[in-house]
């Protein structure tokens, strides 16, 4: 019960908290700059803005270029459930980071990549190593592996620190990033990085697309599937540490993941997804490196971070198509319409069983109808009213179909007795157990199936109840509804 | 090289933590332990259970817990730092519950975005309240095994003590609802057929493991309390399949990998927290190799030709 309460509370609690951590951030950044002076956060922008400083400008380049990276790849980490790799990944280099600073006691980009692939690649066949011999589950193995090759890296570069050049050696920027101490070797790494992964995916689509799908058949017709798996782990471990220069060890995998994640719920299509995830972490990314910028030597991963969650909370709740509030507003519409369509299915059916005698339908005969209170019988009055099916005589309490009312009530009733009829006749129900599904059916049932239906059953007059069913309406409606209504007599 | 790793000198080295320098490095080894230990009973059931990652997640957000709770009351004050934790703990744990179940998003994708954010959302706080939280980056990174002094009046460290309450408390816990955890862990539909609520359990379970994490949290840091819960209880897993041996023997492990990792980090000059996690995992790699379903035992078993 308490926990039913929690995730109850749970939407409030993400509504509230995602958008708050965002619009937080520059507020609470203001309170501080607000110390220094009033113009700065103004000047800062206005210089991030006008691409004035060289350094910017590169570190503004060295940004679009790993969100790039980062969101084509991360496309098919998302997809293949393998988001915590990146993570697993992203710690599990820091070793190899170290050693690669070591080479030359600089931090020359090429030895630090050359490190932290092979640490990487040591590490995801360290997992595979431990899943496959040990009783140990996958979670279990990343997380072993992630923290102890971290331990490795931190036990490194905390005996670094005691070396004379290990102090200003910038390490210390990899651990949370810091996009401003980008130089243009780096970025250049990262551009080589980046066309590398954007050839790779054009070169080979259709296999990734296979592996990321239905590994087995791609195996079965002989495509290279270790390969290219072996491939795009590779590359996601490049990506991975050049961007770890401006994202940090800790918060690199989000860059991988949120993007992605957040095009995911933006559409079904691979290339499309691949195509929004990279915009998407080319926004991330510049959006947090401007946010960063504004402050003084603000880390830069955490601004991405939270730039990205914002992108991710947007299309969490308002997807067109996955947005959980979408999905819950189309619930509600599809609610209201089931409650409209069965109101004038029951004023149709009390027409239908006083033979069509009279034209109106009084509340009370309606409330008979659906064994309901009057007062329930009066809200769904109300709301047919509200949409123009129904009108009402002055005294409000009998009902009379607009044309398009009879004409929904009809259709609903076809439905209905078409459904029952397809069930008895050619599913071989028993009669008197088709009516539940057809109350469901009826709401959904589409034009289409509606008339291979009736071609089915051979344009049928009555249901398996002998209820007539009523005729398609033909190519003009007649305007005047008493003529509607008395044309349907039986 | 010669610079990197320091000459091993058996004095300094293996006696001095010992004897002269007792009252410092005897803390320390102690706290290691305390650590290890506690988050490795509780670490045996995260493995059991395939939530090793849900701990990796709480362990990152747990940092803006305790930052927000430093804002609150500017001097921190151990109920408010619990209640952070666990107040972090919790809306992980219910975030990524959210997102996986309300949208297309797959449980590790959702575990990835709702950790890092929050854990992001940590660091801007730090970084930006820097006066006010005394929480430092390197501390969230590496953690900080070496300020531990004691009082006058004292009998140990309030970290040790702390650490110490925490550790039996969650012995104690693990003791009294042994049964519950045992059924559920292994299999949920039954203890849900016996009335033990598992979904209760879980968010029990998470809440314990919110305070151990954030308890632990100042001297390990962030990302290496994930090897304190995880590296135990796995080491343990793989030497024996019974729970309450395995429960044993990843106190015994921690035990070891505290004294071995203090000796590291004193020869080689390193974080302590760092060395004590390095000698865990070749505590774990020894298991892997010489265990009795080890690597060396499946070897010889492959050599050998099987018996006519």
């Amino acid at each position: 019960m308490n926990l039913r309460h929690g995730l109850r509370a749970a939407p409030f609690a993400l509504s509230v908290v995602f958008p708050c951590l965002f619009f937080l951030a520059p507020v609470l950044q203001a309170a501080r700059i607000g110390d220094l002076t009033e113009t700065n956060v103004l000047e800062q922008a206005t210089r991030f803005f006008t691409f004035q400083d060289a350094s910017l400008r590169i570190a503004l380049i060295g940004c679009i270029l790993l969100g790039l990276n980062c969101g084509l790849l991360g496309s098919f980490v998302v997809v293949r459930r393998l988001s915590l790799v990146g993570d697993t990944l992203s710690h599990a280099v820091l070793p190899g980071i170290a050693l690669g600073f070591l080479w030359n006691m600089s931090k020359d980009p090429v030895a630090i990549l050359i490190g932290a692939t092979v640490a990487g690649a040591l590490a995801m066949l360290t997992v595979t190593a431990i899943t496959r011999t040990t009783r140990l589950k996958e979670d279990a193995a990343m997380g072993l592996v992630l923290s102890s090759f971290y331990a490795v890296g931190i036990c490194l570069l905390t005996m670094f620190q005691r070396l004379p050049t290990g102090q200003k050696s910038g390490l210390d920027k990899f651990l949370f990033g810091q996009a401003a101490a980008m130089n243009g070797e780096e970025v250049a790494v990262l551009g080589v990085t980046a066309l590398l992964s954007l050839g790779f995916i054009v070169v080979c689509w259709r296999g990734l697309v296979t592996l990321s799908f239905h590994r087995e058949f791609g195996e079965s017709i002989g495509l290279p599937m270790g390969g290219l798996h072996h491939m795009v782990m590779l590359l996601t471990a490049f990506g991975v540490v050049t961007a770890m220069q401006a994202v940090g060890v800790v918060l690199v995998s989000a860059m991988l993941i949120i993007p992605a994640a957040t095009a995911y719920l933006l559409t079904d299509r691979m290339h499309r997804l691949i195509i929004y995830a990279a915009v998407l972490g080319v926004l991330t990314a510049a959006l947090g490196a401007f946010c960063s910028f504004l402050g003084n030597n603000l880390p830069t991963g955490p601004f991405m971070v939270l730039a990205g969650a914002a992108f991710f909370t947007v299309a969490f709740l308002v997807s067109p198509k996955h947005g959980w509030l979408t999905r819950l507003w189309r619930q509600r519409s599809l609610r209201v319409r089931t409650g409209r369509e069965d109101t004038l299915k029951a004023m149709y059916r009390v027409l239908e069983e006083r033979d069509w005698s009279s034209e109106g339908v009084t509340l009370l005969e309606l409330a008979h109808w659906r064994r309901e209170t009057l007062e329930e019988v009066q809200a769904r009055a109300n709301e047919v009213k509200r949409a123009g099916l129904v009108t009402a005589e002055e005294d409000g309490a009998t009902l009379h179909f607009t044309p398009e009312g009879l004409q929904t009530a009809q259709a609903i009733v076809r439905n209905h007795r078409l459904w029952e009829l397809y069930l008895t006749n050619v599913m071989q129900y028993g009669s008197d157990h088709v009516h539940e599904d057809a109350e469901k059916i009826e709401h959904v049932l589409g034009e289409d199936l509606v008339r291979q239906l009736e071609r089915r059953l051979e344009f049928p007059e009555t249901d398996p109840h002998g209820k007539k069913i009523p005729a398609l309406r033909g190519p003009d409606p007649p305007a005047e509804t008493p003529a509607v209504a008395s044309g349907y007599r039986p | 090289m010669n610079q990197l790793i320091p000459p091993f000198d058996f004095q300094r080295v293996v006696l001095d933590p010992w004897t002269t320098s007792l009252d410092t490095y005897g803390w320390m080894a102690l706290m290691a332990f305390l650590v290890m230990a506690t988050c490795g009973l509780i670490g045996n059931y995260l493995i059991l259970r395939r939530m090793a990652l849900v701990g990796d997640a709480i362990s990152h957000s747990v940092l803006p817990g305790l930052a927000v709770a430093y804002l609150i009351t500017d001097e921190l004050s151990l109920p408010v730092m619990m209640l952070g934790a666990l107040g972090a703990g919790l809306l992980t744990t219910v975030l990524i519950e959210f997102i996986h179940t309300r949208s297309r998003i797959k449980s590790d994708a959702a575990i990835g975005i709702t950790f890092c954010t929050l854990f992001a959302f940590g660091v801007v706080l730090i970084n930006v309240f820097a006066s006010r939280v005394h929480l430092d980056a390197d501390c969230v990174l590496y953690g900080e095994l070496s300020y531990l002094s004691r009082g006058g009046d004292e009998v140990a460290p309030r970290p040790v003590l702390i650490m110490g309450g925490v550790g039996l408390a969650v012995a104690v816990l693990i003791a009294v609802f042994y049964k519950e955890l045992l059924v559920s862990s292994f299999d949920a539909m039954l203890a849900a057929s016996l009335g033990f609520a598992p979904k209760f359990i879980h968010l029990a379970l998470m809440a314990v493991l919110s305070i151990v994490i954030v308890s632990a949290f100042e001297s390990v840091g962030a990302i290496l309390v994930i090897a304190a819960l995880i590296l135990p209880g796995a080491t343990a897993q793989l030497l024996s399949t019974r729970l309450p041996v395995c429960l044993w023997l990843s106190v015994g492990h921690a035990a070891l990998s505290a004294v071995l990792g203090l000796h590291l980090a004193i020869w080689l000059v390193c974080s302590i927290a760092g060395a004590v996690v390095v000698s865990g995992t070749g505590l774990f790699v020894l298991a892997w190799l010489f265990g009795p379903e080890g690597l060396v035992v499946r070897w010889h078993r492959r050599a050998k030709p099987l018996p006519a």
